[in-house]
């Protein structure tokens, strides 16, 4: 127990004192899981919302294939991804590997199947009639999309909550991709895996709450976004 | 009806779902400033027509005419839906202000913050719904609910404006005060309107034509008064409200009139109708008068039979009798004569109507 | 008007984005060395005292990726790492036989020790030979735990095995973390048992273990380090002067006596024994 409140008590420490390498490395964290949940909402909410509203031989199938990747395991995304990216590899040429850039990747690809799947069942949750109703608004394709999207917010938000905190909290994939390099791809999960495997606990435990309250900060944004007083 | 010409024509049209055809319209010429309604069952493909007409469905076949000129490239079809507004059975309100819902149809065609309030706000009050202005549209009832989706819609000042059953899912109070209003502003507007009702009193209020439609088809179209008294067949006459309708061969000729038999009973109606032609006789119950015997009445009805009071069925304001006389036949009558005549099921009682009360329908096809 | 002033903002959005994504690779590529090494190097710290003098000296950034002795020489294999520093004698000759690698060189030293509980169930200390040590281990079904990875440590505690004539597969006291070598260490201090490890780990992480040490200084738990780099003849896309430069730097006189005082403020004796230009026969006191 008394490990635990140390723990706490060196995450405030080194928060309070800006220590540098926590900094970084919280400052990493937030930067590529941004980015990749950034990515997974661009490409999760336009095929999710075009799949809900689209009529197509085999959509059963393609809305299967999305709520599978909803649970895609993400160290087993993190090994196909290294395969592609190793120099020797399919895209070896890019040079990304054991770099933010292929956390990024990786990390988009396990987050946009959540925001695709929940963006999915969220448009298919609005009225059948209101996609007809925003057209005969006189509205192009892009802004009755726009319209739909906005009405479903509530889920949506939700759904881009659900992906980003399903990849600020992945191990997995980021050490394999990324390769834990001090300084450079090192981020808050990562390093506490390596604190806790070198013994050091007392941090490992710090940055586990820093995290912790990152992941908190941002989805207290999110959620006030999401429920945002609506007009008496 | 302002008539100032064709506004829109629809040419050939069907429609395919699930491969079978649930519209088939061969022609459908709209004027302009025109009220329309399209009665019929469930089913009956008032609501593909609609949606049809406004574009929002594809056409397997035809075409339609906006103004003479033909509605079909992506191109054309955005810039008419723009001219166009619908309303549906559902307000379809979005989870906004009430002031920004009726505003969004103007916000989609870029129109400045001033002429959208100014728009809003009139049409706002055209409705009555003024003081709901800054409410959020999920707190409001489900009779304004329907006049902030009318005011949305009239806020673009449509060209054509479409309404799938509006008022289906208000209750009468609402439904009442909505038909007096919307009727007010159609007629100060002119604006051509086509609306789909399975209420017939709805269409007959508030329409200058009226279609009926079954299986996909417009089965007949003309002035109310047409389609309701002179209905061309069995299926559109039960459903404007012809309650008895009788099957039978013409036996007897005289001058501008013939008797048919029905059911064994002789009925005589008018109409120049050759012996052994089959006839179908439609009846309004409205027309149909009750004596209670042995009272023997002088009228100038042709048609008296006695018959049995079957089932008297409180409608409201009048009760629907239902008699046999060989035949079955419908009557309403008061609550006032209900009384008077104190009449009760199982009762005997004389029913009369005249020979002109009745619209015929001849059953013989002629070859085409 | 609006809804296009919208598309272009998003555009600007993500523009911007993809240009920070395209901002990793854009690192001049030959200023990258790939080091495949071992989790029980990185936790040692070592590598984060020797890294920066190097990347100062010589401006290559070195990407240090912490596996196993197994899969760094299979990631030397697959060409997917400029050198390697590894400390798994047997598979490393075989490594450089079959012409995955070139250049092995002798970099330092350290012991593995035989760790476990106080109580000593199996009553090891004080033996001086690890195979015997092994032997009571095994005879008196006293809970082992192995890292069960191939790494170094993992091979080496093979070995024994092997030479002591046991074979501990599938035994119920034997147990495989698959783990690396600090938190198998947790696991045998949680669980009261024994383990093979490193002295340097150990050391790191003595403080917060429930283990002490039972038997040490045979010549067979020596622990030799070596740096090989990667042949560049069967991987064209090697980083040969990279790998050439680490290589240099890990034997070079300076490094070695980095090495030597390594650990001795924070633990009381160093960590490891720097060995360049020796040869590894000659090890062992």
């Amino acid at each position: 127990m008394d490990l635990i409140f140390e723990g706490i008590w060196k995450a405030f420490y080194l928060l309070a004192t800006f220590d540098p390498e926590v900094m970084q490395i919280t400052l990493l964290s937030l930067q590529v899981s941004g980015t990749a949940t950034f990515i997974s909402l661009l490409i999760g909410i336009s095929i999710g919302t075009t799949v809900a509203l689209a009529e197509f031989p085999g959509r059963k199938f393609v809305v299967s294939l999305i709520n599978t990747g909803m649970g895609l395991p993400p160290v087993v995304v993190g090994l196909f991804v290294t395969i592609f990216l190793w120099r020797n590899g399919p895209l070896g040429f890019l040079g990304v590997l054991y770099t933010p850039t292929a956390m990024i990747i990786a990390q988009a690809i396990i987050a946009t199947p959540i925001v695709m799947g929940i963006t999915l069942a969220a448009i298919q949750a609005l009225p059948k009639n209101l996609r007809l109703q925003i057209l005969s608004l006189g509205a192009t394709r892009f802004q009755m999309v726009w319209i739909l999207v906005k009405e479903a917010r509530l889920p949506l938000l939700a759904g881009v909550m659900a992906g980003f905190g399903g990849v600020i909290s992945e191990v997995g994939a980021s050490i394999m991709v990324g390769g834990n390099i001090k300084g450079y791809s090192r981020v808050l999960t990562t390093a506490t895996v390596m604190e806790t495997s070198r013994g050091n606990f007392d941090i490992a435990i710090a940055l586990g709450v820093i995290l912790l309250l990152l992941a908190y900060f941002i989805n207290m944004v999110l959620t006030h976004v999401q429920q945002r007083e609506r007009p008496r | 009806m302002n008539g100032s010409g064709l506004i829109l024509e629809g040419k050939d049209l069907q429609v395919y779902k699930g491969g079978s055809l649930v519209l088939e319209v061969p022609v459908l010429r709209i004027g302009e400033g025109e009220v329309l309604s399209l009665i019929g069952p469930n089913g009956a493909g008032k609501t593909t027509l609609l949606q049809t007409l406004a574009r929002l469905i594809k056409l397997s076949r035809g075409e339609i005419l906006f103004k003479g000129e033909k509605v079909f490239s992506n191109h054309s079809v955005f810039d008419y839906r723009r001219k166009l507004a619908m309303v549906f059975q559902e307000p379809l309100l979005f989870d906004t202000t009430v002031f920004e819902n009726v505003a969004s149809g103007l916000k989609i065609r870029g129109i400045n913050r001033s002429e959208t309030a100014k728009r809003v706000d009139e049409n706002l009050e055209q409705f009555g719904v003024s003081h709901l202005k800054g409410r959020s549209a999920r707190k409001i009832s489900g009779g304004e609910a329907q006049r902030v989706a009318l005011a949305r819609a009239l806020a673009i000042q449509p060209e054509v404006f479409f309404l799938d059953e509006p008022f289906a899912s208000l209750d009468p109070p609402s439904r009442e005060s909505l038909i007096e209003d919307l009727e007010r502003i159609l007629r100060k507007t002119g604006t051509t309107t086509i609306f789909a009702t399975h209420d017939r009193m709805e269409a007959l209020r508030l329409s200058d034509r009226i279609a009926v439609m079954n299986g996909g088809k417009i089965l007949q179209i003309g002035p109310p008064a047409e389609v309701m008294n002179q209905p061309l067949d069995e299926f559109v006459a039960s459903f404007v409200g012809m309650e008895t309708i009788l099957t039978g061969q013409v036996i007897k000729r005289d001058r501008g009139s013939f008797v048919a038999s029905i059911m064994g009973q002789e009925v005589e109606a008018v109409g120049e109708i050759g012996v052994g032609e089959s006839v179908v006789f439609c009846i309004r119950p409205e027309n149909v008068t009750l004596t209670v015997p042995p009272h023997k009445e002088s009228s100038s009805a042709r048609n008296i039979f006695p018959g049995k009071i079957l089932k008297t069925i409180p409608m409201g304001l009048y009760y629907k009798v239902q008699l046999d006389c060989g035949f079955l036949l419908v009557a309403y009558v008061t609550g006032h004569s209900l009384e008077n005549l104190s009449l009760t099921e199982g009762q005997e009682i004389v029913a009369s109507f005249k020979a002109t009360a009745i619209h015929v329908i001849r059953k013989t096809k002629k070859a085409l | 008007m609006k809804p296009i002033k919208k598309m272009q903002t998003i555009l600007i959005i993500v523009i911007t984005l993809l240009g920070m994504l395209a901002w990793g690779p854009v690192q001049a590529q030959q200023k990258n060395i790939i080091l495949a090494t071992t989790t029980s190097t990185q936790d040692s710290s070592l590598l984060d005292v020797l890294l920066p003098i190097f990347e100062k000296k010589t401006g290559y950034f070195v990407k240090t990726i912490a596996v196993g002795s197994g899969q760094a020489m299979a990631m030397g294999q697959k060409g997917e790492a400029d050198v390697l520093l590894v400390h798994s004698p047997a598979a490393e000759k075989k490594f450089v036989a079959e012409g995955y690698g070139v250049n092995r060189r002798l970099v330092m030293h350290n012991d593995f020790i035989v760790v476990g509980p106080a109580e000593d169930p199996a009553k090891i200390k004080g033996t001086k030979i690890t195979t015997e040590a092994f032997k009571k281990i095994a005879s008196a079904g006293a809970l082992f735990l192995s890292r069960g990875d191939n790494s170094g440590t993992n091979a080496k505690e093979k070995d024994v095995w092997k030479a002591s004539g046991i074979n501990p597969e599938g035994q119920k006291w034997y147990q495989q973390t698959g783990l690396g070598m600090g938190q198998t260490l947790n696991v045998a201090s949680e669980k009261n048992g024994y383990t093979l490890a490193d002295r340097g780990t150990y050391l790191a992480m003595k403080k917060n273990l429930r283990l002490d040490i039972l038997m040490e200084g045979d010549a067979i738990l020596l622990n030799i380090y070596h740096v090989i780099e990667v042949n560049p003849a069967k991987w064209p896309k090697v980083n040969v002067a990279g790998a050439k430069a680490f290589s240099d730097f890990m034997v070079s006189k300076e490094t070695q006596d980095v090495v030597k005082t390594f650990g001795v403020e924070k633990y009381g004796s160093p960590l490891f024994f720097p060995d360049a230009g020796k040869k590894e026969e000659e090890l062992g006191k």
